[in-house]
C-alpha cells in the first residue's frame, strides 16, 4: 500500500493548502498522473502521483493547509478492489483536528462569495457551519466565523496576505538562503550568435509563423547538451555533497504578473528535439502564467536559466535556486565589432554567464561548460 | 382603473406618445391590423385615424410579412414607420423580414443602409388568450444582433421610450405587455432612453431581476417580504438587447442573492443568458446560485387557474425568495 504525500515542491515550502482531488476511490492511476491540486506561495500547482495503483483512500479534505509529508491519500497496488471503508471520525485537517462538513464527499458547498470572503478574514472554512440550503457555507456563516474569532487558525494573518506577497516572500527565503549559504563564482564569456542566427533564418523561412524557432530555444538546448558535457554543474548540493543528475531538466526563469518570478522545470531538455522544446517552452510560459503548473516542474529543475536580453540587459549575474548547483544567465544579443581571424566585422554578439556554486565546483568547470556552450552555438545544427 | 388628470394609463400614454410623433415629424406614420378604423385591437391607436387620416394610420390586411416589409421599405425610403402587430406570436410570421432584413441590412450593405424602423407588439399572457396569443418571445428577439429590444413596464417608459426608438436609426422592437394598457401611472412627457435598467425598489438581501408585466408582481412580492423583513431588491431591465450588464453585476455586488423573473420560458431564454452573464462577470460577488422563476414550459392555457398557474405570480415570487434567504442569520 502506496501513500500519496503533500510533496515539497521547493526547499521553501513548508505547507500548502489542498484545493481540489481530481481522482476518487476506486479510481486506478498511473505514475505521473495529477491527482489533486494545492495551492502553494507559487500558486496553484498540479500535484502527480509516481507510482501505479489504485486509490484507495482520499485521507485530506480540501480546504486545509496540511505540512509536506502529510498523508493526503493511499495508494492500493494492482486493480481496484472493493472500496474500502471510510476511516472512521473527520479526516485530519492540518496541524489543527477539524470538523469535516462532509466526511468522503470530498468538496465543501462555499458560495463564491463566502470563499472570497473567508480567504480575505482569513478564516478556515473547513471550521466554519453552514447555514445555506443543503449546509452551504455562505458569506454570513463566514462572517459569523471571523466575528467569534472561531474558524480562524493561527496562521490566519499569513493567509490572508495577497498572493503576491506570499510569492514574494517565498522568492525572498530562496534568495537569502542562497546567498548566505552559497558561495557563487562568477565566469562570462561572449558568444558570437552570427552562425546561429544564420541557421535560424534558414529554417524558419519554410515554416509557418506558429512553428518558427526563436534562439531561445536554441540557448536552453544548447546549456542542456553543454551541460551533458560538464553534468557536474547539472545538479544539487544535498548533505554536503554534489549529487549529480543524469537528465538535464531546466528552470526556465518565468516572470509572472505582479512582480512574481517563478522557474518551472522543461523536463528532459537534452534529449528533446527543438521542436518538442518548442512546444513544450510555449506550453510550460502559458501554464506558469494561468497558474497551472504541476508538482513536478516545481521541483525537478536541475539548473535555472535566466534570460533579461528582451529588456536590453547586457549582463547578467544571477543568484542560484537552492539545492541546484548553477544558473546561466543571458543577456541581450546585440551587434557589436568582433574579430576573428585578424579580420574585423560586426557581428551579434550574446554575452552568456554562469553562476556556479563553488562549494560543488571550480573555475575549471565552469569554464568548460561556457567552452562547450559556445562551441554549440557555433554549430546550431547539432543542437 | 380610473386615471386622475394628472395620471392616465399606460394605453393613454402610448397613443399619446404616437400622436406626438405624428404631429412633430411629417415622415411619421402608424401602419398595422386594424390600427385605423377599428382603433387598435388593443384600443391604443382609437381616435388617431380620424386626426391623422388614412395617409398616416394604416389599415394592413392580415399579412405581417407583408406590411413589416412595406415598414422596412419605408424606412429605408427615407420614412420613421411605427408598425404595429397584434400580438409577438404573430410577429413570428414577420420574422425573416425582421431578421433577415431589418436587423441585417445595415451590416450587409456595408453600413450604407440604416433602417429606422419602429416595431411595436403586445406580448405576454394573463388575459386568457390562450396559447396562441398570449406568449413572451422578447427573449427570442434579444438574441438577434443588430436590434434593439425594449420592454416598457411602467407608464413614463411607455411614453417616453417611443420617441427616443424613433430618434434611433436602426430597427428598434417594443414589447407592450397586454396586462400593462389599463395600468395608472404619473402623466409624464418626457423621452426616456433606451438603454439602461432602473433600480425600481432599493433593497439589500436579494435582488429581483425583471421586466415588463413581472415588475409589479416582484414589487408586490417586495413589499410582502419587506412585512418579513427581507429586503429586496427590484430591478427593471427596461431593455433585454442590449443587456445592461454593469446594472446586473452591480446587483449581484450590492446584494449577493439573483432572482431572475421572467414571463418567457427557462429553456434557452433571456433569463439563461442573464444568468450566465452574472457566471461570467459576478461570480465572486454570488452568495447563492443564481435562481429563476419562469413561465411553466407549456403553452399557455386559457382556463384562468391554469394561466394564473403557468406564470410567475406573487406568491410564487415570494416563495422563491424566501427559499433562497431564509436561512439567512
Amino acid at each position: 500500500m502506496g501513500e500519496f504525500r503533500m510533496p515539497s515542491l521547493g526547499a521553501d515550502m513548508e505547507a500548502a493548502i489542498l484545493r481540489t482531488w481530481r481522482v476518487n476511490p476506486g479510481q486506478k492511476v498511473h505514475c505521473g498522473d495529477i491527482l489533486a491540486e494545492v495551492e502553494t506561495d507559487k500558486g496553484l500547482i498540479e500535484i502527480e502521483v509516481f507510482e501505479d495503483g489504485t486509490v484507495d483512500r482520499i485521507l485530506a479534505a480540501p480546504g486545509n493547509k496540511l505540512p509536506v509529508g502529510t498523508v493526503l491519500a493511499t495508494i492500493a497496488a494492482g486493480e481496484p478492489g472493493p472500496a474500502g471503508p471510510l476511516p472512521a471520525g473527520p479526516l485530519p485537517a492540518g496541524p489543527t483536528p477539524a470538523v469535516s462538513p462532509a466526511p468522503g464527499e470530498g468538496r465543501f458547498r462555499v458560495s463564491p462569495l463566502a470563499r472570497k470572503r473567508a480567504a480575505e478574514a482569513g478564516v478556515d472554512l473547513s471550521r466554519v457551519t453552514g447555514t445555506g440550503p443543503g449546509g452551504t457555507i455562505q458569506v454570513a456563516d463566514v462572517e459569523r466565523a471571523a466575528a467569534q474569532g472561531a474558524g480562524t487558525v493561527p496562521s490566519a494573518k499569513e493567509e490572508a496576505l495577497s498572493m503576491a506577497l506570499r510569492h514574494r516572500r517565498a522568492i525572498a527565503a530562496a534568495m537569502a538562503r542562497s546567498n548566505r549559504e552559497i558561495p557563487h563564482y562568477y565566469l562570462q564569456t561572449r558568444i558570437d550568435m552570427s552562425r546561429a542566427f544564420a541557421w535560424l533564418k534558414e529554417i524558419n523561412a519554410q515554416r509557418p509563423m506558429e512553428e518558427r524557432l526563436l534562439s531561445a530555444v536554441l540557448l536552453t538546448k544548447a546549456v542542456a547538451l553543454a551541460l551533458k558535457q560538464v553534468p557536474e554543474l547539472n545538479g544539487f548540493w544535498l548533505e554536503e555533497r554534489l549529487v549529480q543528475k543524469q537528465a538535464v531538466h531546466v528552470g526556465f526563469a518565468i516572470a509572472l504578473r505582479e512582480g512574481a518570478l517563478i522557474a518551472p522545470a522543461l523536463h528532459d531538455v537534452d534529449s528533446k528535439s527543438l521542436d518538442q522544446l518548442r512546444a513544450a517552452l510555449s506550453d510550460l510560459i502559458a501554464r506558469a502564467r494561468a497558474g497551472r503548473l504541476r508538482s513536478s516542474e516545481l521541483s525537478d529543475a536541475t539548473v535555472t536559466v535566466t534570460n533579461l536580453g528582451d529588456l536590453g540587459v547586457e549582463t547578467l549575474f544571477g543568484v542560484i535556486y537552492p539545492p541546484q548547483v548553477a544558473l546561466v544567465g543571458f543577456g541581450k544579443i546585440r551587434e557589436q565589432p568582433w574579430s576573428e581571424n585578424g579580420m574585423l566585422g560586426v557581428r551579434p554578439v550574446l554575452v552568456a554567464t554562469l553562476a556556479a556554486d563553488h562549494r560543488a565546483t571550480d573555475g575549471l568547470r565552469g569554464a568548460q561548460f561556457l567552452g562547450a556552450l559556445e562551441r554549440y552555438l557555433n554549430a546550431p545544427e547539432t543542437l | 382603473m380610473s386615471a386622475t388628470p394628472s395620471e392616465w394609463t399606460y394605453r393613454e400614454a402610448v397613443r399619446e406618445a404616437i400622436r406626438a410623433a405624428l404631429r412633430g415629424d411629417p415622415r411619421v406614420f402608424l401602419m398595422g391590423e386594424d390600427v385605423g378604423r377599428y382603433g387598435g385591437c388593443f384600443a391604443v391607436s382609437r381616435g388617431l385615424l380620424e386626426e391623422f387620416g388614412p395617409e398616416r394610420i394604416r389599415d394592413t390586411p392580415l399579412c405581417e410579412s407583408g406590411f413589416v416589409g412595406a415598414g422596412i421599405g419605408a424606412a429605408l425610403g427615407g420614412m420613421r414607420p411605427i408598425v404595429e402587430i397584434m400580438t409577438v406570436n404573430f410577429s413570428l410570421l414577420a420574422l425573416d423580414q425582421i431578421l433577415n432584413n431589418a436587423a441585417t441590412l445595415l451590416h450587409m450593405s456595408g453600413g450604407q443602409f440604416h433602417v429606422p424602423l419602429v416595431v411595436r407588439m403586445a406580448t405576454g399572457g394573463g388575459k386568457q388568450l390562450a396559447a396562441q396569443h398570449s406568449h413572451s418571445l422578447e427573449g427570442w428577439y434579444a438574441h438577434i444582433p443588430g436590434l434593439k429590444v425594449l420592454t416598457p413596464a411602467t407608464v413614463a417608459d411607455a411614453y417616453g421610450m417611443l420617441e427616443t426608438a424613433l430618434a434611433d436609426p436602426d430597427p428598434v422592437l417594443i414589447f407592450e405587455n397586454q396586462t400593462l394598457y389599463n395600468r395608472v401611472g404619473p402623466r409624464e412627457c418626457a423621452p426616456q432612453p433606451i438603454f439602461g435598467a432602473k433600480i425600481q425598489r432599493q433593497g439589500t438581501d436579494l435582488s429581483i431581476l425583471t421586466y415588463g408585466a413581472s415588475l409589479w408582481k416582484a414589487l408586490a412580492a417586495a413589499e410582502v417580504l419587506a412585512e418579513e423583513r427581507i429586503s429586496v431588491e427590484v430591478v427593471d431591465l427596461r431593455v433585454l438587447r442590449p443587456l445592461d450588464e454593469e446594472a446586473l453585476t452591480a446587483a449581484a455586488a450590492k446584494t449577493h442573492r439573483i432572482l431572475i423573473v421572467d414571463e418567457g420560458w427557462r429553456s434557452g431564454g433571456i433569463s439563461a443568458e442573464i444568468s450566465a452573464r452574472l457566471m461570467d462577470r459576478a461570480f465572486f460577488d454570488l452568495d447563492s446560485p443564481v435562481a429563476r422563476l419562469c413561465a411553466a414550459e407549456v403553452p399557455l392555457p386559457y382556463a384562468k387557474q391554469l394561466e394564473e398557474a403557468a406564470l410567475p405570480g406573487v406568491d410564487t415570487i415570494v416563495a422563491a425568495v424566501k427559499g433562497m434567504v431564509h436561512h439567512h442569520g
